[in-house]
């Protein structure tokens, strides 16, 4: 305080620093400044206004629900009248009584997109250089067509399809396609064909990932596709004559061209980590006849569901899904940055 | 050194077309399948005989399917929730993405950063579902009995939409938007007669994505309307219980009609997909530049 007043030894009087009186002015003027801005340009601010709503209401109004993870909840369903009991429910998940499935839930999800990262993700990359090699518009589009076409589909169809066309049954003539062509092929057994390839366990991952092929390689091939198709032919040419072949081109003309894009996917794609969706997994396995496929099956955001949605009322737990699902999402949060700051040190390619 | 070069191409050719081949037949041939099954005869559908094209044709299984006032209760709510979910989410984006675009905006990152942190971080499945029950019961205490309503507006809207709305919005020239100022423009006639019209690839393709996902909408749907509200379901959780009712094996036993089983549920499958095979070659045009545009900046 003391810098901004000046003493005068001439006169022995204190006066006040003329400059700090235009600080505290504009200090004094700055919210109504602000305001007034607001005011002029109010038609743009209304504009925002459905949005925030929507935001607001159904994005962050249930964050607030989040607190019934710090709180007892088979006491009431309101979350305001429930009895804090701090982190019992995540002592619990981390170690206690329910922690064997908790893990086995999390494990799973963890394979389940660490499969996906090996299989699904390099798919698409790879579609989308072959789309590259057809020089044909018609017969590419035809192909384009053709492998967009399931991402359109909802999951119900999706694993409705999958389901049928797996059917088990006793006889071979009477099993779903897919399931009558491996058995004749000999890629699984009779046996197996007569369980059910969606009942069996050890055949889970396999089948998520190859129906997650199914739904959207095709689809996600167009972003990278744009990528290749945006570098310029000059800088093949220029290979070319140094002698490059095939493989060299690809190696030094395309991956550097569409490695920006690779790691803005990458980045996603381990943010996703830990976020299986549990839509697909539900459907999938909803009505299979044998309970062993949930050794492979189950993942965090299931297991939050049987905890906390499907047996409300009959002894579920909403606050320990709740403790789940948000360990879950943290983590996935922290993993997105963490990546996205890692991208930018090493590559110079963020995504945010 | 020039007859290497060739023969690496070559094979590199043969492989992207064999592959591209494969892998697109494999991606359509489970709807086709589905169609061929759908009007194929009851022991060729039982029996495996069906491959890829039907056999023994008959059309009842359809014709029983539209005779069954369940199946258009179903269809006549999904056609309902598209339409109107589409048209909110839309109207929503549209402000709030031409909001978003002005850089004379205050607080302009604030709010971007309100959008893109429901990217990185949900609240999860529990509270969302108490969230939504929350709002069944305040809809219902200002009138609104049914809960169609509550899936139109609170659910399917997407940060990711709103932000390729923005970039479209962003797109456009300043000096166009100026010149429309000085000829006396408002706010809403700006909007209306310039950006909208000039990002119409942009705003379809949003539009698609919000149809879509509303028609394909399945898991809230489900958990929403269950017991007294189970009239208002739509489409596809109609697709998902005719699914359980004909894996079950005391149904089948009682099954005397003169196709399979599996060809009605087939001839729905086929209903709920022939509206988006329909829009499907309008989408082709618009999506690509529209989910290339979809970076996320800031």
């Amino acid at each position: 305080m003391d810098k901004y007043i000046i003493y005068d030894e001439e006169t022995q009087t204190y006066s006040m620093d003329p400059e700090q009186a235009v600080r505290d002015d504009v200090e004094k003027h700055h919210w109504l400044n602000t305001i007034k801005t607001i005011i002029k340009d109010w038609r743009l601010y209304l504009m925002l206004v459905p949005m925030l709503f929507v935001f607001f209401c159904w994005r962050y109004l249930p964050m607030y629900e989040l607190l019934g993870a710090f709180k007892y909840s088979n006491s009431s369903l309101d979350v305001a009248d429930q009895q804090y009991v701090g982190f019992y429910y995540f002592a619990r998940l981390i170690n206690g009584d329910v922690s064997p499935d908790f893990w086995a839930a999390f494990r799973n999800t963890f394979l389940l997109s660490f499969y996906g990262m090996c299989f699904g993700f390099p798919m698409p990359i790879i579609v989308a250089l072959f789309f590259n090699e057809i020089k044909s518009n018609i017969l590419r589009s035809t192909f384009q067509v053709m492998t967009y076409l399931p991402k359109f589909m909802s999951t119900v169809v999706m694993t409705t399809l999958t389901i049928m066309l797996l059917k088990q049954s006793d006889l071979v003539s009477e099993m779903g396609v897919v399931s009558n062509f491996m058995v004749k092929l000999g890629l699984i057994s009779e046996d197996v064909g007569a369980s059910g390839l969606l009942n069996g366990p050890q055949y889970f991952r396999a089948i998520y990932q190859i129906t997650g092929i199914w739904e959207g390689a095709g689809y996600d091939s167009i972003v990278y596709f744009a990528a290749i198709i945006a570098i310029s032919p000059t800088s093949y040419e220029a290979a070319q004559i140094d002698g490059a072949g095939k493989m060299a081109q690809m190696r030094y003309v395309v991956l550097p061209c569409i490695l920006s894009t690779v790691v803005i996917m990458l980045i996603n794609r381990i943010g996703s980590l830990l976020s299986i969706g549990y839509e697909k997994v539900l459907l999938l396995t909803e009505n299979s006849t044998s309970y062993t496929v949930y050794q492979t099956a189950e993942v965090v955001s299931t297991w939050a569901y049987k905890q906390g949605m499907a047996t409300s009322g009959e002894g579920g737990e909403p606050g320990l899904a709740s403790a789940a699902e948000m360990m879950n999402n943290l983590t996935g949060m922290i993993l997105v940055i963490g990546a996205n700051t890692i991208a930018r040190k090493a590559t110079d390619v963020s995504l945010y | 050194m020039k007859r290497k070069l060739e023969i690496s191409e070559l094979i590199f050719k043969i492989i992207a077309y064999t592959f591209l081949g494969i892998f697109s037949i494999c991606c359509l041939y489970p709807f086709v399948y589905a169609i061929s099954a759908s009007i194929s005869g009851k022991q060729a559908v039982d029996y495996n005989q069906v491959i890829l094209l039907p056999k023994d044709i008959q059309f009842d299984a359809f014709s029983k399917m539209f005779g069954n006032n369940m199946f258009w209760n179903a269809y006549t709510n999904t056609l309902f929730l598209t339409i109107f979910g589409t048209i909110w989410a839309l109207f929503v984006a549209i402000l709030g993405g031409y909001a978003l675009s002005k850089k004379r905006l205050l607080f302009r990152k604030g709010f971007n950063f309100f959008l893109v942190f429901t990217m990185w971080f949900s609240a999860g499945m529990v509270p969302q579902y108490l969230n939504y029950l929350a709002t069944a019961e305040a809809f219902e205490s200002i009138g609104i009995m049914d809960r169609k309503w509550l899936i139109v507006i609170a659910m399917g809207m997407a940060a990711m939409n709103v932000i390729l709305l923005r970039n479209a919005f962003e797109g456009v020239p300043s000096e166009i938007e100026e010149a429309s100022i000085v000829d006396g423009a408002t706010e809403l006639q700006i909007l209306t007669k310039v950006y909208i019209p000039m990002s119409k690839s942009t705003i379809a393709t949003v539009a698609l994505f919000f149809a879509i996902s509303r028609w394909n909408g399945y898991f809230w749907a489900k958990q929403m309307l269950l017991g007294q509200y189970s009239n208002e379901q739509p489409l596809q959780v109609f697709i998902r219980n005719q699914l359980d009712l004909y894996m079950d094996s005391d149904y089948m036993a009682s099954w005397n009609e003169p196709y399979s089983h599996y060809s009605e549920l087939y001839a729905l499958i086929v209903c709920a997909i022939i509206p988006i095979l329909i829009i499907y070659p309008f989408i082709q045009k618009y999506f690509a530049k529209g989910v290339n545009m979809g970076g996320v900046k800031e």
